[in-house]
Order: structure tokens, then C-alpha cells, then sequence
């Protein structure tokens, strides 16, 4: 047989990182003390699937190393051991060593030799301690011992002598002593004669019980381990005495060792008189030697299964009622479809009045796949939410404070791309919380509050967006600090004065960074300009707001999916654009006598009270050679983050939803379009990355600070 | 064709011990845990339950138990998925009324084998 | 001659020389190219592609194929030959390109679509030195097939370094 097990370890390390996730999960919420049961059982349950589940698809270190932390559990779990710090901390790291493995192996790199040895190291030393008794590494039954010490062979006795006496209740355990006869005829040749002594009479015999018993002489070598093999699972269930020695009635066997191939298995079937089938309700099959012969199972190559899997195939988990609306509304597809295709049959001006509500009909249901389908990509937030109280376990261990940490709208869903790239920014904030944010237990409890801070994190819908928000219950931002340390940089003039929802924008300038003393947990140089960064590439926003002493909220807003946007489309030069509609402002026509140049080249706008710059996107986009001037233009006012630019274009065409297409995948990155779409008539138009566009337009950082004095 | 009742909760141990016995012609009925195994068992009589023992909800040995309570499962072999370190659990699992027992970790081909020893 | 062999060899290694493969050849200016057939995906007609800001003249633009965005590339201005109209035997043979860093699947202009010739590797030679019309690093090597002679195109050599290596040239 050759089944190529690879195949299943996409699914293994899949359920072994939700395993893990478990893990970590209840060993935070673990309380100390002696064990709650359900609590442990299900990591150790956890821990024993991926210790076994390791074993069968070849990967020996983890079987290995995931042992020591069964081990620790199942002690835990039998109550011979109460839950320490100790244990829980070391068993936390177990599970970071595990996963480190678990994603080396996946992608085939090498796995950290070093803290694999430090974490065995440290599982074994408690579990060397404490009260608990030492478990073997391979403890594997008293039977094979014992076989082992009495399996002394290579002596000159070529006959076992085997007495196999099964209990009455012996069919009732599912086990057929025609079965290891046959089995014990793969040793060895053997003669069998069957012990009918215990056979009751007729009137009191209990038809499942078994009566019989079996005296078999079995020639060859056979080592008494195989033997005892056999019977290893009726061990409890019969009597079962071996001896060794000379056949008293040579002549009636043939003496030469019988490979395994050649058994005459017959000589089972000729002499062993096995009266189960009536009584035993299992069908016996017709013991014919050959195919039970075949079955030895061949020696194996062990199978390299830690080979790395290729392009790491993503999969995504859907609940079955999301397949289930598909199915229904592919269903009306079908129906819609047929009815339409009468059309094409023939056609007379009578039926243009079905056909419309056929297409009608068409555009509701693709609109309805089109939105399911689009649900199908997301995930509940809680994947990105659950590695948190970890974090926060940690880190506040680390910097000495005292920390609760409240999650909420763990169910909102959201797109999984937009999941899997919020995570670093959340982190970020999450860390910058708790090291800056957050006052040490002394210091809250000399300004009355509580020692313990809170950290929340909570996440709802809001329109077509997901809103994220971080809250800390701390000291809020030090303004006056941010000031100097602005002007010191001088990211603002020295005697300008700003509005405080100003001051605070300024932690998200490029190069900012106010911890007095870097630690090691936010870090040095990797700003809050990096996180707005991550989530404007992500198309959101993110904003602050603090209160003096009371703390610091961080609110980002994300669109549900990466897969569509409502988008103004534009027209330049002749060509269509698309501009994201959540980032425009305002249309106009434009009033020429508005424009004016500052400093020879950049191009304002005077909007109101105020001079936006502008961008014309025929000279941006290199559009202008040879197009006509056209006859009308309008500005889009489009902002991000409080920066706003006025977008020239040639006309405003339709509004509409389109699908965004990779522009990247077979070409590449192209600055000022985020991406393309397709539209009505099959014709590609380019996505403007407004983003982009607005920090090359008019000096992002600049333009932020100063609005904020104006406003 | 005979049937089995496979039970893990482990997806890639079930859906590895599936494929294979499938492949060796075996007609496969997965379920996810002991409840699920009963409530299948109680429909429908399989040839043999190869169940793991470590599992949420019903565990193996329960599952093992329960099943020899049903009539029609007084004789069908009913082997466990244990590990090497489950000595315990194998008394355990014959007391309960567990045919044998299949150590893991094992291959297909072991698998296989395991199973031809007792059905065929 | 001395000088481009080496370079020629650790390009494309001694075993590419040595393969017997199916190329589909098409024109341009005159001069017969081949690409392997395995990497051809399909030819059709030409048609309008979407400029892209910022691009050379010889990318002409992406286009919609079935529902991916395909860029367009014509192989004329690539290799600095004179342009033409586009007219009604203008193809675009669409392969498939594999570079450091990705797969891509790329639109290729060309004159018109030739043949398909079997090429043994003993056909295969190295190319001479053409000149500075066409870049020798993008030609894996010569094949004389029926008195013809067919270039045979490094199309994933050309793509990576124009889309790969090249950033800043580009933007």
C-alpha cells in the first residue's frame, strides 16, 4: 500500500494550531491550586492529539517534545500534581516552542534547536520534582517485559507447546479465537486440537459463551514475544500457557522452519474443529491461508512526512449554513437562467416585459452570490482577539503591572485578509498601552485608582466598516512632552500653538517616538506611523483620543472586505479611473479664478476658508501628451487622516460597486493605483491609492499639523 | 463491503484512517466524538468501531462501553486508538468490553493490517 | 563569441541545449522568434489595453482576460525595432512567466503567429552576437529549421529583469 500521508498534514497542522490555541487559552484562564478538572482535560486533550497526531505523520521531534508536556498534564489531570506558576508558565512556553516547530516544519525550515532543548530541559526538571511519580518515557505494558525475560531462545527445543483456554465471556469482547489461530499460524506450522472438556451438556449450554479450548503444537523458531503478541489483546480474556520443548511425537510434523508466506494455514482449518459461527453471531470467513498470509505487513520505508508542503496552501473554515445559502441561491441561478434561455429560443416584442423582470431577476441574484460569496471570507475578529490575553499575561508580568484585560464584539466579523494584517497593528497599540499608557500599581494606587488598569478591546460593525477600539484606563497621552519633543524634532515650529486633538496626532508623524527610556516592549524607531501605515494600506483609519489622567483610546476603522469598493468613477484624458468613495470629500466644477500657484510649482485651491493643494491627475499620470483640453473640469476633494487634496479630472461618471483585482499578481506594483477593476463592458480601469496620491500630493505630515491649528 | 465506524476528533488522524481503510476497500463512517459514534451506531450496525480514546465529550472508553450495551454489538470488535504510554488505558479499554487496541503512532499499512486481522 | 557562451551556459544550463521540445514561432520585423509551446497559454486578436502611469512605451497596458488583469507588452518597441499599426494579423500570444518572484501571465505583441516546429537539441546553437537590435541576455539560442533560422526567446529572462530588477527605471 502506498498512501502518501502528506497529504493529510495540511489538516494536521491546521487542528494542531487550533490545539495550541487551546492550549494557551486554558492555561491562562487555569487558576492555580489543585487542578480543575475540565479545564486540564481539555489541554491535555489538546496536547495528546498533537502528540499523536505527530507520531503518525512522521514528526518524531514534536511527538518527542509534546510528551514531556503530556506527561506534565496528564499528572496535573490525575491530581498528582497541583497547578503551579511554574508549571503553567513553562507549559506556556511549551506551547510557543510548539508552534515554532509546528511552523518550521510546515514551511520546511529548520526548526530552534536551542529553545527546544531549553524548554525539554525545563518540562523535565519539574517534572523530576515535586510530588509527583516519575512517568517512564516508554512505558509500554508489563507484558512486554515479562516476554522479555523469559523469551530466552536459541536452544535446540523446536516445538512450542501452547495452552489457549478463552474465557466463557470471550466473544463478548469482539474477539474470535479462529482469528489467532490463524495468526499463530503465521509463526510457525501449526497442529491444533481442540479441548472440548468444558462443554456443557445441550439442555445448559449458553449459546456466547465460549467452551472450547485449544491445545496447539507450533513449530519453528518462533521468539515467545510473538507468540505472546498474538494473545496480547485477550491477555485478560483467557488462559494462556507456553512451553518450550521437544516434540514427544516426531514424525507427524515436518520440522523445517516455515517462512511466514508458506504457513500451511490449512493445517488450522483440517484439525481445529471451531464450532463459533452459529453461536457468536460473526461470520467466519472460509480460513483459507493465502490472502491471511498476504497481509504481513511489509517492511517500510519511514515516510519523510516533515517534508516541507509546497506554497503553503491557505484554507479558510465555512459554516455549514453559509455553504448552505450558496447552495440555495446557485440554485435560483439555475432557475433564473432557464427561464431567460426561452428568450434565446425565440423572441417576439410580447415578451420584452418578462424578459426585463427575467434580468431583474438575474441582477438580484447575482448581487445576493456575489454578497454571500463575499461572506464566505469572513471570520469572526476573535481569531485575531484570542492571542491577546497572552500578550498582555506577558507583558505585564514583564513590565511589572497589573493589567485586565476585557475583550468584546469578539464574533464581529470581518474579511479574512483585512484579519490577517490587523493583527501587527493591534499588537502594537496593545503594547504601547501597556508600557506608556498604563501607570505601574503604585502609582495608580497613590492617584485612587484601582492597581489593576484596564486594557479593552472591542470591535463592532458601523455601516460597511469594522470598528476597532483600544482603551486603556491610564494616564492618557503626556502632551507637553509630545510638544517638545515635536518642536525638538521639528516636526512643528517652535512658537506655534496647537489644538490638543492636534498634539495628539502628531504620535503618528513619521519618526516620533516618546518613551523616555526605550524599552524593550514598544521598541525603538517602529512608531505609531508605522501602525497608521499598516491600516491605511489596509484602506482604513485610525484616530486618537485622550484624556488627561483618564486614559488614551485608539479607534481604527477598516472596510469589511478587500474584495470591493464603492468607487467614483472618473474620467482623465479619455481614460476611466476609480476613486474609493469613502475617501471623497466633495465634488465641484472648478472655478479658475480659485487656482493659484504658491512658490512657482505646487498648485492650490482655494476651497472656503481654505487652500487645499491640488493634484491634476492628466500630469500626474504622464496622460497629457496629445489629449485635448477639455471642455469642463472638476476637482475631488479627497482626504485621509485630516490631509486633504483637490484630484483634476476631465469628468464624474457613475458611482458604482466594483471588484477589486490584483494589478500586482502578473505585473506589479504601480505607484498611485492601489489596483484595477473591470467594468460593465469588459474594459480594465485603474484604482487610484488615494493614500498615496494625498501624501505625495501635498506633504502628508505637514499638512495634518497644520489643518489641526486651523480647525 | 464491510463497514467501519471511524472516531477521532483529531480531522487528519480521522480523515488519514478514512482514506486508507477506503482505499482498502472498506466502506468508512467518520464521526467526531463518542455522542456522534452512539447515535450513528444506534441507526445502523457497523462491522467493526475503531475509535481514540482521548476525545471532548463521550471519550473512547465510554463510547466502547455503551456500545457493547446495544444488542447488536454484544460481538462486533471494537478496537481503541491508544498511545504507547496508555497501558492503563488499555485495561481500562478491555474492562469496558474493547476488543484490542492499535498503538499509535501507526502507518496505513499497520492500520490496515490491524483491521484485516479482525474483519476480512 | 568567447566572451557570451559562459554567460549563455549559466543561463540557461547545458541541459536546455540538450532538450528536444515544441516551440511556437511568430514574427517580427521579419525575423522568426520562438517560444516554448508549453508556456503559450492562447493568441488572440489584439485589442485596446488600459495604459498603466508610469510605464515604458513598449508596455502597452493591461487588458481583461477572462476576469484577471493581463498586462500587455509589445515586443517590437522591447526590442527597439521600428513600430507598426496594429493591423488585423497583430496577435497577442499570451504565456505564461516565470521570474524570481512570481508566475505571471503576460500578453506579448507580435506581428503574426508563425508555426509550431519541433527543435532537437541538436539544432540548438548559440546565438551570435546581432548586434545591439536584440539583446542578446533574452536569446537562449538559435535553431536552423527547414533553411530558416528561429531565435528562440529567454522570455522569462526579458520579463524578470524588466519587471524584477528595474524599479526605479520604472517609476
Amino acid at each position: 500500500m502506498n498512501i502518501d500521508l502528506s497529504q493529510f498534514l495540511a489538516v494536521f497542522y491546521e487542528e494542531s494550531f487550533e490545539g495550541l490555541a487551546v492550549m494557551e487559552h486554558g492555561l491562562l484562564t487555569l487558576p492555580e491550586g489543585p487542578a480543575d478538572r475540565e479545564g486540564v482535560d481539555a489541554i491535555f486533550r489538546a496536547a495528546h492529539s498533537i502528540k499523536g497526531g505527530a507520531g503518525t505523520f512522521g514528526l518524531g521531534a514534536v511527538t518527542e517534545y509534546t510528551h514531556r508536556a503530556e506527561t506534565l498534564l496528564d499528572e496535573i489531570r490525575a491530581g498528582r500534581r497541583p497547578v503551579t506558576s511554574a508549571a503553567r508558565e513553562a507549559l506556556l512556553q511549551a506551547t510557543d516552542v510548539l508552534a515554532q516547530m509546528l511552523r518550521a516544519l510546515q514551511q520546511g525550515e529548520p526548526v530552534d534547536e536551542a529553545a527546544i532543548s531549553a524548554s525539554a530541559a525545563r518540562l523535565d526538571l519539574l517534572l523530576r520534582e515535586g510530588d509527583a511519580v516519575p512517568v517512564p518515557v516508554h512505558p509500554d505494558g508489563p507484558s512486554r517485559t515479562d516476554a522479555e525475560l523469559g523469551g530466552s531462545s536459541g536452544n535446540d527445543d523446536n516445538v512450542w507447546q501452547v495452552r489457549f483456554q478463552p474465557h466463557a465471556h470471550f466473544f463478548r469482547t469482539g474477539n474470535e479465537p479462529l482469528r489467532l489461530l490463524r495468526e499463530l499460524a503465521q509463526l510457525g506450522e501449526c497442529r491444533v486440537e481442540t479441548l472440548v472438556a468444558s462443554v456443557p451438556p445441550l439442555s445448559t449450554l449458553v449459546a456466547d459463551d465460549c467452551h472450547l479450548g485449544f491445545s496447539i503444537k507450533l513449530a519453528g523458531t518462533a521468539p515467545e514475544t510473538d507468540i505472546r503478541a498474538v494473545f496480547d489483546w485477550v491477555e485478560s480474556d483467557c488462559d494462556l500457557d507456553l512451553t518450550r520443548g521437544r516434540d514427544a511425537t516426531p514424525g507427524l510434523l515436518p520440522l523445517a522452519t516455515a517462512e511466514a508466506g508458506e504457513i500451511a494455514a490449512s493445517a488450522v482449518t483440517a484439525e481445529a474443529d471451531v464450532p463459533v459461527s452459529a453461536s457468536s453471531g460473526t461470520s467466519v470467513p472460509p480460513a483459507d491461508g493465502a490472502p491471511v498470509a498476504s497481509q504481513v505487513p511489509a517492511p517500510r520505508e519511514p515516510r519523510s512526512a516533515n517534508r516541507p508542503a509546497d506554497a503553503q496552501a491557505q484554507s479558510i473554515r465555512v459554516g455549514i449554513d453559509k455553504v448552505d445559502a450558496l447552495i440555495n441561491l446557485v440554485g435560483e441561478l439555475v432557475i433564473t437562467q432557464s427561464m431567460l434561455s426561452r428568450f434565446g429560443e425565440h423572441f417576439d416584442p410580447s415578451m420584452l416585459e418578462a424578459l426585463q423582470d427575467g434580468l431583474a431577476q438575474l441582477g438580484r441574484n447575482t448581487r445576493e452570490l456575489q454578497e454571500t460569496v463575499l461572506k464566505i471570507r469572513m471570520l469572526p475578529i476573535s481569531v485575531c482577539f484570542s492571542r491577546f490575553p497572552r500578550l498582555v499575561h506577558d507583558l505585564s508580568a514583564r513590565l511589572g503591572k497589573q493589567v485586565e484585560l476585557k475583550l468584546s464584539g469578539e464574533q464581529t466579523e470581518l474579511d479574512k485578509t483585512v484579519l490577517e494584517n490587523i493583527g501587527d497593528p493591534l499588537v502594537h497599540l496593545v503594547r504601547n498601552c501597556l508600557d506608556h499608557g498604563l501607570e505601574s500599581p503604585e502609582r495608580r494606587l497613590a492617584i485612587g485608582k484601582p492597581a489593576t488598569g484596564t486594557l479593552s478591546m472591542q470591535a463592532w460593525h458601523e455601516g460597511g466598516a469594522i470598528v476597532i477600539e483600544v482603551a486603556d484606563d491610564g494616564g492618557g497621552l503626556n502632551r507637553e512632552r509630545i510638544h517638545a519633543r515635536a518642536v525638538e524634532r521639528g516636526l512643528v515650529a517652535a512658537g506655534e500653538i496647537l489644538t490638543e486633538q492636534a498634539i495628539d496626532d502628531i504620535i503618528f508623524l513619521p519618526g516620533f517616538s516618546t518613551a523616555e527610556t526605550l524599552s524593550d516592549v514598544s521598541g525603538r524607531g517602529v512608531g505609531m506611523d508605522v501602525v497608521r501605515r499598516n491600516i491605511q494600506s489596509l484602506g482604513g483609519q485610525i484616530e486618537v483620543k485622550s484624556r488627561s489622567g483618564q486614559g488614551t483610546t485608539f479607534t481604527i476603522r477598516l472596510p469589511l472586505t478587500l474584495a470591493i469598493l464603492d468607487g467614483q468613477l472618473v474620467e482623465v484624458a479619455g481614460q476611466v479611473f476609480v476613486v474609493p468613495l469613502v475617501s471623497i470629500v466633495e465634488s465641484l466644477q472648478i472655478e479658475p479664478r480659485a487656482l493659484s500657484r504658491v512658490s512657482g510649482a505646487a498648485e492650490v485651491y482655494r476651497l472656503r476658508e481654505d487652500y487645499i493643494p491640488t493634484l491634476r491627475l492628466r500630469e500626474a499620470f504622464g496622460l497629457a501628451a496629445g489629449a485635448v483640453e477639455p471642455v469642463r473640469r472638476l476637482i475631488v476633494v479627497v482626504e485621509v487622516e485630516g490631509a486633504r487634496v483637490g484630484l483634476v479630472v476631465d469628468d464624474l461618471l457613475s458611482q458604482q460597486q466594483v471588484v477589486i483585482k490584483s494589478l500586482e499578481s502578473n505585473y506589479r506594483q504601480v505607484p498611485g493605483v492601489s489596483g484595477a477593476t473591470i467594468l460593465g463592458d469588459g474594459s480594465v480601469a485603474l484604482i487610484l491609492d488615494v493614500n498615496a496620491l494625498v501624501r505625495s500630493g501635498g506633504g502628508l505630515g505637514r499638512v495634518s499639523a497644520g489643518t489641526g491649528v486651523a480647525a | 463491503m464491510a463497514s467501519i465506524l471511524a472516531v477521532d476528533d483529531s480531522a487528519s488522524i480521522r480523515q488519514m484512517v478514512a482514506f486508507t481503510l477506503r482505499g482498502a476497500g472498506f466502506d468508512v463512517i467518520e464521526a467526531t466524538d463518542g455522542q456522534a459514534a452512539l447515535e450513528i451506531a444506534r441507526k445502523q450496525s457497523v462491522n467493526l468501531v475503531l475509535t481514540d480514546v482521548n476525545m471532548p465529550g463521550m471519550d473512547g472508553i465510554s463510547l466502547i462501553r455503551e456500545l457493547r450495551k446495544l444488542p447488536a454489538y454484544k460481538f462486533t470488535p471494537l478496537l481503541m486508538l491508544t498511545t504507547e504510554s496508555g497501558s492503563d488505558k488499555k485495561a481500562e479499554g478491555k474492562s469496558a468490553g474493547a476488543t484490542g487496541w492499535l498503538v499509535k503512532p501507526f502507518n496505513p499499512e499497520q492500520l490496515v493490517a490491524t483491521i484485516r486481522k479482525v474483519i476480512n | 563569441m568567447n566572451s557570451v557562451l559562459p554567460e549563455y551556459e549559466a543561463h540557461t544550463g547545458q541541459a536546455l541545449l540538450a532538450r528536444n521540445g515544441q516551440y511556437l514561432t511568430f514574427i517580427l520585423a521579419g525575423e522568426e522568434y520562438g517560444v516554448d509551446i508549453l508556456r503559450v497559454q492562447e493568441i488572440k486578436g489584439w485589442d485596446r489595453a488600459t495604459p498603466i502611469p508610469h510605464t515604458p512605451a513598449h508596455l502597452l497596458g493591461v487588458i481583461n482576460l477572462r476576469g484577471t488583469i493581463v498586462p500587455i507588452m509589445d515586443l517590437r518597441l522591447r526590442f527597439g525595432l521600428s513600430p507598426v499599426d496594429y493591423g488585423p494579423t497583430t496577435v497577442v500570444v499570451v504565456l505564461k512567466v516565470g521570474t524570481a518572484t512570481r508566475e505571471r501571465t503576460m500578453g506579448f505583441v507580435v506581428d503574426a503567429v508563425s508555426d509550431v516546429h519541433d527543435i532537437g537539441g541538436d539544432l540548438l546553437r548559440p546565438a551570435p552576437d546581432f548586434g545591439p537590435a536584440v539583446d542578446l541576455r533574452f536569446v537562449r539560442g538559435l535553431a536552423s529549421v527547414e533553411e530558416k533560422m528561429v531565435i528562440l526567446l529567454d522570455i522569462d529572462g526579458l520579463v524578470g529583469r524588466d519587471l524584477d530588477e528595474l524599479p526605479a527605471a520604472l517609476q
